[in-house]
């Protein structure tokens, strides 16, 4: 079978499985579950150091960057101007310039404002980043950031840490159509089975974070999607059966005794 | 030798006037490879720290990645 991997920015991944790393117990437990996942990107947040205790873990003692993507992100940021600080800070740090771009709107629904998302692209694109951006499940608006320079469309499944799943299909089918980026569904997965579908509708990866992280067993919980995008993957390349509003016996019908 | 308050990540701090920014890094303990910086809302190239001196009111930022979504 030939290699199918996942190309974004023009680098070539293994896994379809991007994974957060925020919202776990501990960072040892952060580190196995990457590893458990397969993963080859994670995301991260920029934040100020901790200046009063020093001997304070860092991300970075844990997952080696130089053989998982960082994957910089601008949560929490409300507007152009803070996600453009993050990132250019981000990119200060070690060079990095894929990055993944979340301009929020709203504090209670998380969804993204995406007429500071699309602004904020075209910026980021001009400065040489490499922009993977979370956006809504709206065609449209995932057509103007194709043509502001996006690397990557990422429209939420359902808001953010909500655990509802995929709740628009067909959107993410028609986005699907349009676009010849990577698409990778970004937030609001609660199970393993979630990732198989999005996987399953045409989608190149997906983003997990809370799902793993707040799962009863996480280690658990990160083999499970790691299995359910490898096989959500392999039953769309494997070209699924037309569906039929009747039965369609599966045992010959002749020679019936 | 005069003393100046600066903020650093929001903390209000008390260094040396004309004290340099690589002695503050020095002092904080700071993995200056796995943090960018900012004065005064301005990036600062990290191989320069030592030439950059600190001034009353200045305002350092000090970043690093941590688990985040």
């Amino acid at each position: 079978m030939k290699k199918d991997k996942l190309k974004i920015a023009k680098k070539k991944f293994n896994s379809r499985l991007i994974v957060g790393t925020g919202k776990y117990k501990s960072m040892s437990e952060c580190a196995k579950a990457i590893k458990l996942s397969g993963t080859e990107i994670v995301t991260v947040a920029v934040r100020r150091v901790n200046i009063s205790d020093k001997n304070k873990p860092l991300l970075m003692d844990y997952i080696d960057p130089k053989k998982i993507t960082y994957l910089p992100n601008t949560a929490g940021c409300f507007n152009s101007k803070d996600a453009l600080r993050t990132l250019r800070l981000a990119r200060e740090i070690g060079g990095w310039k894929l990055v993944k771009l979340e301009v929020l709107g709203d504090k209670t629904n998380l969804f993204p404002d995406m007429i500071e998302t699309l602004k904020t692209t075209e910026v980021l694109a001009k400065e040489g980043f490499r922009v993977m951006v979370y956006c809504n499940d709206d065609p449209l608006m995932a057509k103007r950031l194709e043509n502001s320079g996006a690397d990557a469309i990422m429209p939420l499944a359902a808001p953010i840490g909500s655990g509802l799943g995929i709740l628009n299909k067909i959107n993410i089918q028609i986005i699907r159509k349009q676009t010849k980026l990577p698409l990778i569904i970004d937030a609001g997965l609660g199970q393993a089975s979630d990732a198989t579908i999005a996987m399953e509708l045409g989608c190149d990866g997906v983003l997990v974070n809370t799902a793993i992280a707040k799962a009863k067993k996480p280690f658990e919980m990160a083999l499970a999607f790691k299995n359910a995008v490898v096989a959500g993957r392999q039953s769309y390349n494997s070209g699924r059966i037309a569906k039929t509003l009747m039965g369609n016996p599966s045992s010959p019908t002749e020679g019936i005794i | 030798m005069k003393k100046i308050k600066i903020k650093v990540n929001g903390k209000v701090k008390t260094v040396l006037n004309n004290s340099k920014l690589s002695d503050l890094l020095n002092n904080l303990n700071i993995p200056i490879k796995k943090v960018a910086i900012e004065l005064n809302e301005e990036i600062i190239d990290k191989k320069r720290t030592s030439n950059i001196k600190l001034k009353k009111d200045d305002k350092i930022e000090i970043v690093h990645f941590i688990g985040g979504g």
